[in-house]
């Protein structure tokens, strides 16, 4: 065992050590639940897949993936432990990384724990499992973004309450960028190269094609490298201001 | 052996350390003394390399913490000021993740354990999170964790603020039982603490080493150091005091309110004691109170750091 995997060891058993854990398991089943089943029309719907449910987790993550990343480096920098972990002898990536992946083994826990619906599509129809496989690691995928810009935003405040806010901000940008009331306002002054960066950069477009069972390589290499870009900015945010 | 060398932690504008330089061997309890704010702390988060200097080195048995920050990091260990830990952890949660982190397996890793628990009395309160305890076990929890892998230098930034009185004894007594060949750095502003386990004192004031010195060698510097107070049954102050002043010992008297008479010896001499001890016996006075001061080691602090300030 290596320093990253006792610290993943560690910061995963600390989500169980307080209510955390379990009011989060239970807000995601019920809120999953209640809008595949009611606002997506599950049933009514006809057809044995898991559309309904993939389609609201943009919106679930919104305010739910803030809510577990806005601690991650707040609280050690609120309660001192920051100065504890950052002089072990480990690298800082060693704390960045180990913080993240329990973080998103965390939340690829809660998914896991919605299997009664993927049991349900089942035992009502015949649904593309294959596509439902691919659903799950396309919101697996995002939740890792998403966890990754609520990492650095994290590590930019000792305020909990302003990385929840600036999270749940960027994110919000990155679901809409894609929408057309977004592009409109955009679509008049900015050059259509920006316009297409800007496209390129929504969470909903890449997120959309997954989880219809499309895994395109490009959609993967976009989710990794969200998370490769906002973990490197914390650990430069980390490198550069620690201690204040 | 620490050195530093030429150490500067600059924050915007603002110099917190400023050309700090010393060296600590082995079997010395080096004490940082100061006033808040007077750069103690910064520079015990550079020495254990939490924060990078702006300039300046500092080596840790050889390794230089910026450029080999592991090597130098597995050779010390550091309670933070407040002591701060993973408090939904139990006591044995989390000093099992320390040793871990720090490279101790199986049972290794149980033997860590259970000499830090033993060390800082923590068997009672193993089981226990941490957030549950009182101030005095969280303090030995952080004590424990920075004992833990035994290491030859022990960084300890205020380890007994916000202690009780039995507290405090208990931690200063551990910290003199560590064994004598390590180096140990405490920061501190009580400063009886320095009296009590220090071997070696700095005083810093505004990121500068003001003194450096043994704490007896600070109280030489004290005004009152070797001064001697007496009352005379039924003799008045000021008769005492013209009596006092015909000694070649005295430098001044001074009068209390009550009429306690202290007598200043001239520096560098050492015979006042004596001195007065021939006058009283040759007089025949009946002495209702005689004491020799050692010097006041605040004083001394506030002459120093206030000078500094200047």
């Amino acid at each position: 065992m290596n320093a990253l995997s006792i610290i993943i060891k560690r910061e995963f058993s600390s989500y169980f050590a307080t209510p955390l854990a379990y009011v989060f398991i239970l807000v995601f089943l019920v809120l999953s639940s209640a809008f595949t089943f009611y606002l997506g029309q599950f049933y009514e719907r006809g057809q044995a897949d898991l559309l309904p449910f993939f389609n609201f987790h943009p919106w679930l993550y919104l305010f739910l993936i803030p809510a577990v990343s806005m601690r991650l480096w707040s609280e050690e920098r609120k309660t001192g432990s920051i100065e504890l972990l950052l002089t072990l002898p480990i690298t800082l990536w060693d704390a960045i990384l180990g913080k993240f992946l329990a973080a998103w083994a965390f939340v690829g826990l809660a998914l896991v724990g919605t299997f009664p619906i993927w049991l349900s599509v089942n035992y009502l129809g015949q649904p593309d499992n294959g596509a439902i496989l691919a659903g799950y690691m396309g919101s697996w995928l995002m939740s890792g973004a998403f966890l990754a810009i609520g990492c650095c935003m994290s590590a930019l405040t000792k305020n909990q309450i302003i990385a929840f806010i600036l999270t749940g901000i960027t994110c919000l940008f990155l679901v809409l960028a894609g929408f057309p009331m977004v592009l409109n306002f955009f679509e008049s002054w900015v050059p259509s190269l920006v316009l297409d960066l800007i496209t390129g950069l929504s969470i909903i477009s890449h997120f959309i094609a997954i989880s219809k069972g499309v895994l395109a390589l490009t959609d993967l290499v976009y989710f990794f490298a969200m998370m490769v870009l906002w973990l490197y900015l914390t650990h430069l945010a980390l490198a550069a201001k620690a201690a204040d | 052996m620490i050195k530093v060398s030429h150490l500067v932690k600059q924050f915007g504008p603002l110099t917190a350390v400023n050309d700090l330089s010393f060296e600590v061997g082995p079997g010395t309890v080096l004490g940082f003394l100061g006033p808040n704010g007077a750069g103690k702390s910064t520079t015990m988060k550079m020495i254990t390399g939490f924060l990078t200097p702006s300039s300046g080195q500092v080596s840790i048995h050889g390794h230089d913490i910026v450029a080999a920050r592991q090597a130098a990091q597995t050779r010390l260990g550091y309670l933070p000021e407040g002591a701060p830990c993973y408090e939904e952890m139990t006591v044995k949660n989390f000093l099992t993740f320390i040793a871990e982190v720090r490279g101790a397996r199986g049972t290794v890793r149980n033997q860590w354990v259970d000499r830090a628990t033993d060390t800082v009395s923590l068997r009672k309160v193993l089981d226990q999170r941490i957030e549950t305890l009182s101030k005095g076990y969280k303090r030995r929890v952080g004590l424990a964790q920075a004992l833990i892998h035994d290491p030859d230098v022990l960084i300890l930034d205020e380890p007994t603020d916000g202690l009780d009185p039995n507290q405090k004894h208990q931690v200063r007594e551990m910290i003199l039982s560590l064994s004598d060949q390590k180096i140990v750095i405490i920061s501190t502003h009580i400063l009886e603490e320095v009296s009590a386990v220090c071997s070696r004192a700095l005083i810093i004031s505004d990121g500068q080493i003001v003194l450096d010195d043994t704490p007896q060698g600070l109280r030489a510097r004290a005004a009152d150091h070797l001064a001697v107070s007496l009352k005379v049954d039924g003799l008045d102050p000021e008769a005492l005091k013209i009596a006092c002043q015909a000694l070649s010992e005295c430098e001044r008297v001074e009068i209390a309110e009550g009429g306690l008479v202290t007598v200043f010896p001239v520096p560098g001499s050492s015979g006042l004691l004596m001195a007065l001890q021939m006058l009283i016996a040759d007089k025949g006075w009946q002495v209702a109170q005689l004491q020799q001061h050692e010097g006041q080691l605040d004083e001394v602090f506030r002459q120093v750091t206030l000078e500094a300030q200047r």
